[in-house]
């Protein structure tokens, strides 16, 4: 949204992060194992199947790391927690 | 149809009304008609007897919404957190209950708490959402004279000037709160039902964007309409050399775009007297003219009384799918 990208277009860029196909962004099997794999949260987050892993704001560092973008709040997490 | 009631309809009815709610549109405001393979495929949408319709695999959009969670859900945050986890949504937004930026105002600190924790709680970009409301500044609410009581009367050039002033209290308040929540920790700022009160409501928006974006490079700001036309409660006011009254969905993008939003949703509202197939083409003919246009994500606003949805406060599942269906296949937009 920041980036204007149309739809299309940020389609491509986010496939091209992920590394997989635009395709598969509508697989929702696909997509759990990617967001597993990269730490990008999933649903359900509370599920006892995944106790330990990236979630909520801890999620959101990986996303902004993996797609290049700026995401306010890890931006002032950072600040805040002196990292 | 347009009020939430169930209609039978037969095949030629259904074909009818989807003809007559394009040409109605395009004989009002002067646009072009929808063309035939489109109304085809409004017909097979709305001809069919499934409960439940949706786009073909690959063609998903991304929804944004205004104002999400619900007393039922506990918390506000709690709200958003389940908005995500239950329902699977791209996004959502945190709001008041007096969904205004003039109301917001006054309660900025105990917002920008619920942001903070809300950013921390949940992955997805979480926005935070109100509305101009314009009308707020109006007497006997705000300090400027009450257009509404001017105008009737023909105190045209009171009218105005009420209205001028108004439109810098509004831009103060939507960059103050704005500023706050983007502090806090907010993706995005909505300012929804613009244009509510008319063309000088519009400006106060566009005029928020524009210093907003100078501030904040990396906000999202979405504009969201009230109306499929800008009424002209002032008449003469201009952003960039634009007349904002009569403004359609293609001249909306136009002057959102180059304030500096990120997100556009425009607004169709719903004739409830008509069946939702009517209204479905009538809006697609208001909106389409935009996308040739737009440099910006479309988010067309599909829901209660807007975007072919019909106008009840349960709004029928069958008709949410249609409408949203008919929406991204004939637009190619790129959400709702």
């Amino acid at each position: 949204m920041t980036r204007r990208m149309r739809l299309k277009e940020a389609k491509q860029y986010v496939a091209g992060k992920l590394g997989c196909t635009t395709r598969d962004l509508s697989d929702p099997v696909a997509m759990e194992q990617i967001r597993l794999e990269k730490g990008l949260g999933t649903l359900p987050f509370t599920s006892s199947v995944h106790p330990d892993d990236a979630g909520m704001i801890e999620a959101k560092f990986n996303i902004a790391e993996l797609l290049d973008i700026p995401i306010n709040c890890v931006e002032r997490f950072k600040k805040h927690a002196r990292l | 149809m347009g009020d939430g009631s169930l209609a039978h309809m037969t095949p030629s009815e259904i074909r009818q009304d989807v003809e007559d709610g394009t040409a109605t549109a395009a004989q009002r405001a002067k646009l072009p008609l929808l063309a035939t393979d489109e109304l085809d495929h409004l017909f097979d949408i709305f001809a069919s007897p499934a409960r439940f319709s949706s786009v073909d695999i690959g063609d998903e959009v991304v929804l944004t919404y205004d104002g999400t969670g619900v007393p039922q859900q506990g918390g506000r945050v709690d709200a958003l957190y389940q908005t995500e986890q239950l329902f699977g949504a791209d996004s959502c937004e945190l709001y008041h209950a007096d969904y205004s930026y003039r109301a917001v105002k006054t309660v900025v600190p105990y917002e920008q708490q619920q942001m903070k924790e809300a950013q921390q709680r949940v992955t997805i970009p979480v926005h935070y959402g109100a509305q101009p409301d314009l009308g707020r500044y109006s007497r006997p609410d705000g300090p400027v004279g009450n257009w509404s009581e001017l105008l009737p009367a023909m105190r045209i050039d009171e009218a105005r000037a009420a209205q001028e002033e108004a439109v810098e209290m509004a831009v103060a308040d939507m960059v103050y709160v704005a500023e706050g929540m983007w502090e806090a920790g907010a993706d995005g700022i909505d300012f929804d039902t613009c244009g509510a009160a008319g063309d000088a409501d519009f400006l106060a928006a566009l005029k928020a964007v524009e210093t907003l974006r100078a501030r904040h490079p990396d906000l999202g700001i979405e504009v969201g309409m009230a109306g499929e036309v800008v009424l002209g409660t002032h008449g003469q006011l201009e952003y960039k050399g634009v007349r904002l009254a009569g403004l359609k969905p293609e001249g909306q993008v136009q002057v959102a775009q180059k304030a500096g939003a990120t997100v556009y949703g425009p607004a169709v509202n719903v004739n409830t007297g008509k069946s939702t197939a009517w209204n479905m083409a009538r809006a697609l003919t208001f909106v389409k003219p935009c996308m040739a246009v737009a440099e910006i994500p479309v988010h067309m606003n599909v829901g209660m009384g807007v975007g072919g949805v019909p106008m009840a406060s349960y709004t029928p599942l069958d008709a949410v799918a249609r409408c949203s269906r008919a929406c991204v296949d004939v637009l190619r937009l790129d959400g709702l």
